[in-house]
């Protein structure tokens, strides 16, 4: 696709990609509080607060849960906001992440994934972010510090969307991504105004009938996060739950135009799949490991090998035809996890990939690879021997242990 | 800060209610009154946020709410959180031209729950970063909507589900922690307390509170019938009591200047009308055991415990 938009190319690292993408993003108000590995974001953001080269305002907050609180609040007034955190932090924020879907506040927030303590670890894994894959969030997770740009400016579209509502939250591993210098190819400030738009309110009714935004205003008081009860609390949820299912055609329709735009697409903003159409086997991963993963892939695939990767990018709401349809022609699966859910007989993504293929016509065996916990590397090697033994379940078509840990010493 | 509000009774009669009847606060729910009362004193367009809480609840049973103005509730310690996004929100959509309003106002209200304890640390930092609000605590002296448990705000002796009165323990073992003194720690420009018993003090002080530049903090003193075990008809006899006995004196810093206001000031000046404590204690189920012969060490204590912290604020006012 030819990019109709002038770029500029730059050296950022994730975090930095993400401070970028917000400056360019027309945000009212940015609420935060500093956690390693998303620090460089805010330090960067208040560069440009310092420098006056953002119409913004900065609240440099006491905590990660006021930090959301103040994002909330601020959205409820109207303004567009973003905030950025990571591991402890995102837990501290737990009770506000409900708070705030269920407010339907369309807050955009990165998190620099981490491990969770104990024992403390600063480096990179899933932990946090699937440890809050029911608090109602969209929940996006990038492969590169690109992605991560593109995902940020395309975050505020979907979130703020009519049909939508909802907040999200953008994934970026600790350190792999926020930390290592990319090339990013930046849109101009003009055409991510453009693309980002001005805050659109959905017009609701009064006690009076009469239509107005959805939003704290002195000209048409309106109660907001009220108590809600037996009689009317479900609706609430269920709603909710509505809001994620349109997302699904949201997110697709934004990856569109934004592609349009940079001339940059991710599949099609849910799943990206890779070398998949005629795999035998293939292996599901989130974030950044999916680069190495393809580096892999390319390799086998020279040896006649045919390997296929799934990448989710979007896992709330979970893309499930993309996930069927993609795994359903392949004859045998590994499903990779970088956070454990202990006692849970696998991970996150193995869990939901694993309930996808249920409903496949034909259930291809699945592996479950828990691998990367407080940021341990995983080699080029170690991803091939995933491979290789996707090729002993394929000729035997028996899964001996579900659940692998890869680089692991027990 | 701008010359003084006048108001009379009438304008205040005639002013209409922003807090509107029709909530479901208890019988003789000071907290109620204390907000109808707030309200009262507001100069123009208003942002209201509150914490979890007995008045939260009261007021905003889906699909119904007393709130004549913007309101917003997100959880039990986010209502200064809350008051900084607001107030952020504001500053800024107002200079890109996406608020009308030349001025809004930002009131967040709390108990002593979301104030003393879970919200101190949401309030500290919303005021330290100088915010532009009013923060009003109503100050109903314990966990009271969920059912009478002791928080930071309960007093010394009294007894709550969590602290109650047994046969070893004779309800709550700790003070009252000073939340008005730790705010003027904080150095913000105002600081008062107000009794709803005296109703034109509190809505001057509340104006005040809107009318400084920079964070403002009220403790209101709200008796609960319900948590205090007392007589509904009584909840605002206790709250002229708890004055009258220095349980509960009147005060403001501005700038951190400390002053008596005029009901403390008035008994500060004929020390002889000062009444006892047993007088606000006496009535309050929640103090009973107080009065049992075994206990009058522990009734002294209240009393001399009252008397030095009253001892100590008109020190602190003289000096000013």
């Amino acid at each position: 696709m030819k990019s109709i938009c002038r770029q500029e190319r730059m050296a950022l690292n994730g975090d930095e990609a993400v401070a970028y993408a917000v400056k360019q993003s027309d945000v009212d108000v940015v609420a935060a509080y500093p956690i390693t590995p998303q620090t460089i974001i805010v330090e960067k953001f208040s560069e440009y607060v310092a420098n006056g080269e953002v119409q913004t305002e900065f609240v440099c907050t006491e905590s990660e849960h006021s930090a959301l609180a103040a994002c909330l609040a601020a959205s409820a007034t109207g303004a567009r906001t973003f905030t950025a955190s990571a591991s402890a932090g995102l837990a501290l924020m737990h009770e506000m992440l409900f708070v705030t879907s269920g407010c339907r506040a369309p807050v955009v927030m990165a998190i620099a994934n981490r491990a969770l303590s104990a024992p403390l670890n600063i480096h990179g894994d899933h932990s946090d972010g699937m440890a809050q894959r029911d608090s109602g969030w969209i929940q996006m997770y990038a492969e590169n510090a690109q992605e991560v740009y593109d995902s940020i400016i395309q975050a505020f579209r979907i979130a703020e969307d009519l049909n939508v509502l909802l907040p999200v939250m953008v994934g970026l591993d600790g350190f792999t991504l926020s930390h290592t210098l990319e090339n990013v190819e930046a849109l101009t400030d003009d055409a991510v105004r453009q693309f980002v738009g001005t805050r659109q309110l959905p017009n609701v009714l009064t006690h009076e009938g009469k239509a107005v935004p959805f939003r704290l205003d002195p000209e048409n008081p309106m109660t907001i996060g009220p108590i809600a009860l037996q009689n009317y609390y479900f609706e609430f949820k269920r709603q909710q739950e509505e809001a994620m299912k349109k997302a699904f055609a949201v997110i697709q329709k934004v990856n569109e135009e934004y592609a349009a735009v940079s001339g940059r697409s991710y599949g099609n903003g849910l799943v990206d799949a890779y070398c998949l159409e005629d795999a035998k086997i293939a292996v599901v991963c989130i974030g950044s490991t999916a680069g190495t993963m393809k580096t892999v892939v390319d390799e086998l695939r020279q040896e006649g090998i045919k390997a296929g990767l799934l990448r989710i990018r979007t896992f709330r709401p979970l893309p499930v035809e993309e996930i069927r349809r993609g795994l359903e022609n392949v004859k045998a699966v590994a499903v990779m996890d970088k956070s454990m859910s202990f006692g849970g007989n696998g991970g996150a993504v193995f869990h939901e990939v694993r309930h996808v293929l249920y409903d496949a016509e034909a259930h291809p065996p699945v592996v479950n690879y828990i691998y990367g916990l407080g940021g341990r590397d995983s080699s080029p090697k170690e991803l091939r021997a995933i491979y290789e033994d996707l090729q002993r379940i394929l000729q035997t078509q028996r899964v001996k242990n579900p659940i692998q840990y890869l680089g692991l010493r027990e | 800060m701008t010359e003084e509000w006048k108001f009379t009774t009438k304008d205040i009669a005639e002013k209409p209610d922003l807090f509107l009847s029709g909530h479901r606060a208890c019988a003789g729910c000071v907290p109620a009154t204390v907000l109808r009362l707030i309200m009262k004193a507001t100069r123009g367009p208003t942002i209201v946020t509150e914490a979890t809480g007995c008045m939260e609840v009261a007021s905003s049973i889906y699909p119904y709410t007393s709130w004549a103005v913007p309101w917003l509730h997100t959880a039990f310690e986010t209502a200064a959180a809350n008051a900084s996004g607001i107030e952020a929100a504001l500053k800024i959509m107002k200079k890109k031209g996406k608020v009308k309003q030349e001025h809004v106002d930002v009131i967040a209200i709390a108990g002593d729950g979301g104030t003393y304890d879970i919200g101190i640390q949401a309030l500290s930092g919303a005021v330290e970063r100088g915010h532009d609000f009013l923060f009003v605590l109503y100050d109903n002296e314990a966990y009271m909507n969920t059912g009478i448990q002791r928080s930071g705000g309960t007093p010394h002796g009294a007894a709550t589900t969590t602290s109650p009165a047994g046969t070893v323990i004779q309800g709550k073992l700790e003070y009252k922690k000073p939340i008005a003194e730790i705010m003027v720690a904080h150095e913000m420009p105002y600081v008062a307390t107000a009794s709803p018993y005296y109703w034109r003090d509190l809505l001057a002080k509340v104006r005040k509170g809107l009318e400084v530049d920079g964070p403002a903090f009220l403790h209101v003193f709200a008796p609960c019938p319900r948590g205090w075990r007392s007589d509904p008809a009584k909840s605002i006899e206790y709250s002229k009591l708890a004055v009258e006995t220095c349980v509960f004196p009147l005060w403001e810093s501005i700038n951190g200047q400390c002053q008596l206001s005029t009901p403390s000031k008035l008994v500060a000046l004929a020390p002889q009308k000062k009444k006892p404590v047993t007088d606000y204690l006496q009535g309050q189920g929640r103090f009973r055991h107080l009065f049992k012969p075994q206990n009058t060490k522990l009734l002294e204590e209240v009393q001399s415990r009252a008397d030095e912290r009253w001892q100590r604020l008109l020190k602190k006012c003289q000096t000013a």
